[in-house]
């Protein structure tokens, strides 16, 4: 009988290149369990956004690769990251999506839990020898920080500080809340599907504007023709900038990357009937403002390794299994914000995102075609060079390419690279 | 029967089913326009996410569309450039267990249930759904007023949907 070789001790990093990748990257159900653990099991994970746990007591269920997780906020207002499992004989204590709750009890034999994951209770504690230390048996628990309302959380104690993780990407989180138009950004409702697939093509496609007027065609034709020009972005100035770390931000509207710049332009005619209804309660400065947020940002910022902002929302991806992978496409909207905007904002999601959107089911067709002709040709490779040896260098010195280069691909295959060869 | 007394007479179980059978047949033949023949036009076609509210325009939903929407959606499903729909799934479902909720002159409201089959790239994958049709009676027969279609796991992770339901 021989053992397998464990998974740490194959090459990874061979199957990465700086133009292309292996095949092999989206079927091979060891590459996926060493990711598991390379990647999602040590680097910071986007879990969720500080609207969705607001008070003291609120909870939030979510996941860090394949691990469920709970986010709470306990009675002091500290936020936890705490793993979805009892430690008695590993039920889950939390069921719910999302509410306020005093503790979280697991139903198989009561044991009961404090918001920061601590072990309270234990029922018939005298079946229990001496030595049985309840301090030690809590759930287990994640690092997690905070950066401008999106949580963040890592199995790893000893990684990196989430500010330094972010690096270059935090002034662009920073523009994308810009869209709250002077209100706080809350989440408000998310649609969420899975496709057949591994998580990597999605990963891709949020720096892919190369497929927009071909995937998205029936969207465009859907939009008046100003909209319709907006998103003509493959014949514009736009580009996408590596911003290291594998992060990358796709800008496709340079006019549309700081929402609060030179906002006495004319407001599109698709927002005029909104800037009406706004004139009634908001000053005209205040009016342009919201209307501009409204419309959203004009860049995809992807953040390695599952999360993106994506124009007007956020665009979470979960790894289910080497062909599986389920994503949320979570909407966001003016926190007191006006009842007309917040409506207009939920629209223009429904419009393109979700199961039954415009866009989104072209995307997830693709992708699937992407694992299917998978099978084919495993000698052949990914092709990511798209831009290579055209692009320019940032101020931040890393690579820039035209607005449908996959340099922000690349990008994340570099960071793949580095983290699996760990 | 006067026109009056037509357009206010009662819609009974029977004529209820045999319509929402009928819009079935259509959906599932992806006969579109003659799908948007089937609304009066002033309503809302609404698949919410939320299964504890029915605040659709404040709430995220699958899909929300007046009349305007329903013919641009109708439009992109039959117009061959969406990849996702050509070829769509093709689609079998059922209308069953019909419960009448209101009734008046010329109007009901008629809950069922739907089960559908969708068979693509050989898998088949199946929805189930609470359907609220409010109906109405004109001049051309039974229209929709409003349809909304609560999927049993509208709150959950779904799949991309290329048709009608």
């Amino acid at each position: 009988m021989t053992l397998d070789t464990p998974a740490t001790d194959r090459d990874w990093a061979a199957l990465v290149d700086d133009d292309r990748v292996r095949t092999s990257m989206y079927k091979d159900p060891a590459i996926f369990d060493a990711e598991m653990e390379k990647i999602f099991g040590k680097t910071w994970v986007w879990v969720g956004h500080t609207s969705e746990v607001p008070d003291k007591g609120s909870f939030k269920t979510s996941w860090v690769g394949l691990q469920p997780v709970i986010i709470s906020r306990d009675r002091k207002g500290v936020l936890h990251v705490l793993v979805n499992r009892c430690r008695h004989r590993s039920a889950t204590v939390c069921e719910i999506a999302k509410g306020k709750t005093s503790s979280f009890q697991c139903p198989y034999h009561g044991w009961g839990y404090a918001l920061d994951g601590s072990l309270r209770g234990v029922p018939y504690t005298e079946g229990y020898s001496a030595d049985f230390d309840k301090s030690q048996m809590g759930l287990k628990k994640l690092k997690v920080d905070v950066y401008n309302g999106m949580i963040f959380a890592s199995f790893d104690t000893d990684v990196e500080p989430l500010e330094d993780f972010l690096g270059n990407a935090k002034v662009w989180i920073d523009l994308f809340m810009k869209q709250g138009g002077g209100f706080p950004v809350k989440t408000a409702g998310e649609h969420q599907f899975k496709f057949p697939g591994n998580w990597k093509i999605q990963l891709e496609n949020t720096t892919d504007a190369y497929h927009f007027p071909v995937v998205h065609k029936p969207f465009l034709q859907s939009l008046d023709a100003e909209g319709a020009e907006q998103f003509d972005f493959l014949e514009g100035d736009g580009y996408v900038e590596d911003l290291g770390n594998g992060h990358s931000v796709m800008v496709m509207m340079p006019e549309l990357v700081d929402l609060e710049d030179d906002l006495d332009r004319d407001i599109p005619e698709r927002f005029a009937a909104l800037a009406e209804t706004l004139r009634k309660d908001y000053d005209e400065d205040q009016v342009r403002r919201i209307v501009r947020a409204v419309g959203g940002t004009g860049f995809n910022l992807n953040l390695f390794p599952n999360a993106a902002c994506s124009i007007s929302f956020f665009r979470i991806l979960r790894p289910v299994s080497v062909t599986e992978t389920a994503i949320r496409h979570i909407a966001l909207a003016m926190d007191g914000g006006p009842v007309a905007g917040n409506q207009m904002r939920l629209r223009m999601h429904e419009h393109f995102q979700g199961p039954m959107g415009f866009g989104s089911p072209d995307d997830a067709e693709v992708w699937e075609r992407v694992q299917r002709g998978a099978d084919g040709g495993p000698d052949l490779d990914i092709m990511v060079n798209r831009g290579d040896g055209l692009e320019k260098t940032s101020e931040n010195g890393l690579p820039v390419g035209d607005v449908s280069a996959e340099t922000g691909m690349r990008s994340a295959y570099q960071m793949w690279k580095r983290m699996m060869a760990q | 029967m006067n026109k009056v007394a037509k357009m206010t007479a009662e819609i009974t179980l029977q004529d209820a089913a045999t319509f929402i059978w009928h819009e079935a047949d259509i959906l599932d033949r992806g006969d579109y326009d003659a799908w948007l023949d089937l609304w009066t036009g002033d309503g809302l076609y609404v698949i919410p996410i939320n299964p504890d509210s029915d605040d659709y325009p404040n709430d995220l939903n699958i899909a929300y569309d007046d009349a305007g929407m329903r013919k641009m959606r109708v439009g992109r499903l039959a117009g061959g450039f969406a990849i996702s729909a050509a070829p769509a799934a093709k689609t079998v479902r059922l209308n069953a267990r019909f419960v009448l909720l209101e009734q008046a002159e010329g109007h009901a409201l008629v809950r069922s249930a739907m089960h559908l089959t969708e068979d693509k790239f050989g898998r088949q994958r199946t929805f189930a759904a609470n359907v609220e049709h409010r109906l109405v009676r004109t001049e051309s027969g039974l229209k929709i007023r409003d349809k909304i279609v609560r999927l049993v796991n509208s709150d959950g992770v779904l799949t991309s949907i290329s048709y009608l339901f």
